[in-house]
């Protein structure tokens, strides 16, 4: 088979990141080239560049030998380069048809347009999938899974040689994939080139012709699908070192039980999810994108309804409605997205560290008692080592170091016993990491109960006394913390699908078992 | 997909999607029945021939420069100087026909063409500069307001050596043939004006972009339209029936009135909402704009013949604003 597309020494850097460092990729006619790798090992942005989204800093991109300027995505769709999003990228106010020749609609003169036309060849395309869809019906109105299939017709319709598909199973129920992927072997026998980016490692087995796997934005190797185990895979996935210090695990089993949750569900999201965390321990959350860690602890905040499940804090049986119940029971959150959920961006240090108690500033005349937040803000400056000029400075001039150690000030003030921390060093560059990870091991030593949500493996290995592990909604298995556990007994429990138990595929269980 | 267990709730969806369209027109269609029947039980001068036509010429100006505002709304925009670009249109007008005393088509295009020319710079500031459609057009409302007045002197500029200007809005080309049937051209011109902005948006691909952009721009953007350029062409046509309503106002008051202008935008806004077009985009009808242009002025005119006093009359106004836009909220969460 030849190759159609060649990718070299692809560099590219954001601020602050090094996303790609020399990466490369190459795909053959009629191959699916699954690209592995861990939630920020570069994966979505080589495949980015190659859509024409992002440019490169450096490298090369062939095309059957030819050297291809992708600057913006259309130039790679000329090229006959489709991407299919993970996150969805429809018009939800248009039908079907319409979605699918956004841009190319059939005209007639002066700029009308040829509706008629437009279903017709929607419905060909849906027939060719067999998919039976309506052409005309609101993009809006249709189920995540019926719009991801929309969002494959617009990638048929463009009929591209090459078809980047990043995670487009995340949505699918079972019956949903196995349609996917004859579509897949349909186009595969027409000679396109697929890239396929998935977590899911028994899709591998079932799809791919190869795999690639990238870590750190650099390239690992390239292996063939069939005869790879899948442990070998995931060993090259995770396979740096964790080079921190080990951690001390100190027994907090006598201590008491802070926050227990019982039966937690909701959907498709949370399936049955019990835990006990007890003052003093750090319990670490590991799973992939989507595996429902962070509805989980917002629901727990009540942040996001519940179906069903109890939850217990300090023994004590609470419902928990709003974030209000949540904070008065000594429960703060602190949302992965600081920026949009945790700080008042404009606002100094001062206000911000103050936000959540200033019930307790306010004075009798109603007016707030600027002395004491003034004298509040500047202790814990000092205790948690906030490195800002004075109090009065703005949050968003901070560093996301200290931008997350003013979120953490503003909880422990309000007095919560239990933190949970959802992706704390997301966007905090490495020094300032270090710092965290000693600031929330002190926390736990003082007894506070803290949850950490990390998708950064060495990240939980490093800060968790136990190791709660999820997977589509289901908490799939809780391991000790320290040097007891592997970073591939998580992933495995991490890729532990329902479905893939169900199916019995003996031969990817022995590998990974 | 599977093709058993898909198709029978796709079928419900279809269908549940087509009636909470239906149902919104039917919403507001219903409201200016509910009013018409209120009305003319209330009072019996309400139904008259004259008084109807009064109603229609009243919502003429307004539901121009309301399907205006509809196609910037749809794009997920907003235009605040629909009012003022009005009455810049006018002045313009009274430039050419009475200061240079040109001939009234030259006029009539000057002005449409100018109200083209100032939408499609808005369209610019917002989609080149990147500056907030709020922003923009707040910006650009006061810099034709001051325009007008400067370019005027401060002082209306009358149409009396074009005997023929007033017949655009207040002569009647329907009456003419349909003798008893006088309706004024304004609304006429409404009427053509909504007909072309509607068949625009169905059927054109100008139109599908408005409901693309206001929908998604960035989804729009990575399948390859070139969003700005059709962000301007969108503010450029905008304006030009800005320039339309422009000559209807002059016509009926045979003079550019400077200083009018400021506050029909509101006006418009309301009759845009109030016809259940989304102020955050990608959803929106001309026939319900033109219902809730008409929906105002039917409520205005029906409370002042019931004497209300006029100062209680925004007020009833303001609050069915308020209305609507909630029962408007309300079938949405439940759809």
């Amino acid at each position: 088979m030849k190759t159609i597309i060649e990718m070299r020494g692809i560099e590219k850097r954001f601020p602050g990141v090094h996303a790609l460092k020399s990466a490369r990729f190459d795909l053959r006619e009629g191959e699916v080239h699954a690209l592995m790798g861990e939630n920020g090992a570069g994966k979505s942005t080589l495949m980015k560049i190659l859509a024409g989204i992002y440019q490169p800093d450096a490298g090369e991109i062939f095309m059957e030998g030819e050297q291809l300027e992708l600057t913006d995505p259309r130039s790679a769709q000329t090229a006959g380069i489709g991407i299919i999003h993970q996150e969805l990228s429809l018009m939800n106010d248009l039908t079907a048809a319409q979605n699918i020749f956004i841009g190319r609609e059939p005209r007639k003169a002066f700029g009308r347009l040829d509706e008629r036309l437009l279903n017709q060849q929607a419905a060909e395309i849906f027939q060719a999938m067999r998919l039976k869809m309506d052409p005309q019906v609101t993009v809006g109105s249709l189920t995540i899974a019926k719009q991801q299939m929309v969002e494959i017709a617009k990638a048929l319709s463009y009929k591209f040689r090459v078809l980047i598909m990043d995670e487009p199973t995340a949505a699918l129920n079972d019956a949903e994939i196995a349609d996917l992927f004859s579509i897949i072997r349909d186009l595969k026998a027409q000679g396109v080139g697929i890239v396929y980016i998935s977590h899911k490692m028994d899709e591998l087995k079932r799809i791919a012709d190869r795999v690639t796997i990238m870590r750190d934005g650099e390239y690992v190797d390239t292996v063939p699908a069939a005869n790879t185990p899948i442990s070998t895979i995931i060993t090259k996935m995770v396979g740096r070192e964790v080079k921190d210090e080990p951690l001390q695990v100190p027994d907090t089993s006598k201590n008491p039980i802070a926050l227990e949750v019982r039966g937690l569900r909701r959907g498709r999201e949370i399936k049955d999810v019990s835990f006990t965390l007890s003052r003093g321990e750090i319990l670490g959350f590991a799973g992939l994108m989507g595996a429902g860690r962070t509805e989980v602890a917002r629901a727990i905040f009540g942040a996001d309804p519940l179906e069903a499940g109890e939850i217990f804090v300090h023994g004590k049986s609470l419902t928990i409605r709003t974030p209000h119940d949540a904070v008065k029971a000594g429960i703060g959150y602190l949302s992965e997205d600081r920026k949009h959920f945790g700080l008042a961006l404009p606002m100094d240090v001062r206000n911000n560290i103050a936000l959540a108690s200033l019930k307790s500033f306010t004075k009798f005349s109603g007016l707030l008692d600027e002395n004491a937040m003034k004298k509040v803000a500047q202790e814990y400056i000092q205790k948690l080592g906030i490195r800002t000029p004075s109090d009065t400075q703005e949050v968003k001039l901070l560093s996301g170091g200290n931008q997350q150690k003013v979120v953490i000030a503003k909880w422990l003030l309000r007095n919560c016993d239990i933190l949970i921390f959802d992706e704390p060093t997301r966007g905090i560059d490495v020094g300032a990491k270090s710092e965290i990870y000693q600031l929330l091991m002190d926390l736990s030593k003082s007894g506070k109960a803290i949850i950490v949500i990390s998708s950064e493996l060495p990240e939980v290995m490093r800060l968790s006394h136990r190791i709660a592990v999820m997977c589509e909604g289901r908490l799939t298995g809780i391991l000790p913390g320290g040097a007891a556990t592997k970073q591939e007994d998580i992933m495995h429990l991490a890729t532990q699908r329902e479905s893939m138990v169900i199916e019995t595929d003996t031969d990817t269980q022995r590998r990974v078992g | 997909m599977t093709n058993t267990d898909i198709s029978a709730p796709m079928a419900a969806t279809t269908t549940k999607g087509r009636f909470s369209g239906a149902q919104q027109k039917l919403l507001a269609f219903g409201t200016l029945i509910v009013l018409l029947i209120g009305f003319s039980l209330a009072s019996p001068n309400f139904m008259q021939t004259s008084n109807i036509l009064a109603i229609l010429q009243a919502t003429s100006v307004n539901g121009i420069l309301a399907v205006a505002a509809t196609l910037v709304i749809i794009t997920g925009g907003i235009d605040l100087s629909v009012g003022t670009l009005m009455t810049f249109t006018a002045v313009i007008a009274g430039v050419v026909l009475t200061y240079w005393g040109l001939p009234l088509p030259i006029g009539i295009a000057a002005a449409i063409l100018t109200g083209s020319a100032v939408g499609l710079t808005s369209g610019a500031i917002i989609a080149k500069m990147k500056i907030p459609p709020f922003i923009a057009t707040l910006g650009m409302m006061l810099i034709l307001k001051g325009l007008s007045l400067v370019i005027s002197g401060t002082k209306p500029i009358y149409f009396n050596d074009t005997p023929s200007f007033p017949v655009i809005s207040t002569g009647s080309i329907v009456g003419d043939v349909i003798p008893g049937v006088p309706v004024p051209n304004g609304v006429l011109v409404l009427f053509l004006v909504a007909g072309l902005a509607s068949y625009i948006l169905g059927r054109t691909v100008l139109g599908r972009y408005c409901f693309a952009l206001g929908s998604n721009e960035e989804a729009a953007r990575l399948s390859g339209v070139s969003v700005d350029n059709w962000k301007m062409a969108v503010y450029s046509l905008s304006g030009g029936i800005c320039g339309i309503a422009g000559l209807v106002i002059a016509s009926r008051l045979n003079s550019a009135q400077p200083a009018l202008g400021q506050g029909y935008e509101l006006d418009a806004i309301a009759a845009v909402v109030i016809g259940g077009t989304s102020l955050t985009g990608g959803r929106g009808t001309i026939l319900g704009t033109v219902i809730g242009a008409l929906i105002m002025s039917v409520l205005l005119n029906g409370l002042r013949i019931l004497s209300m006093p006029q100062e209680w009359q925004t007020v009833v106004t303001g609050s069915i604003i308020i209305i609507a836009v909630y029962a408007d909220m309300m079938r949405k969460r439940k759809a």
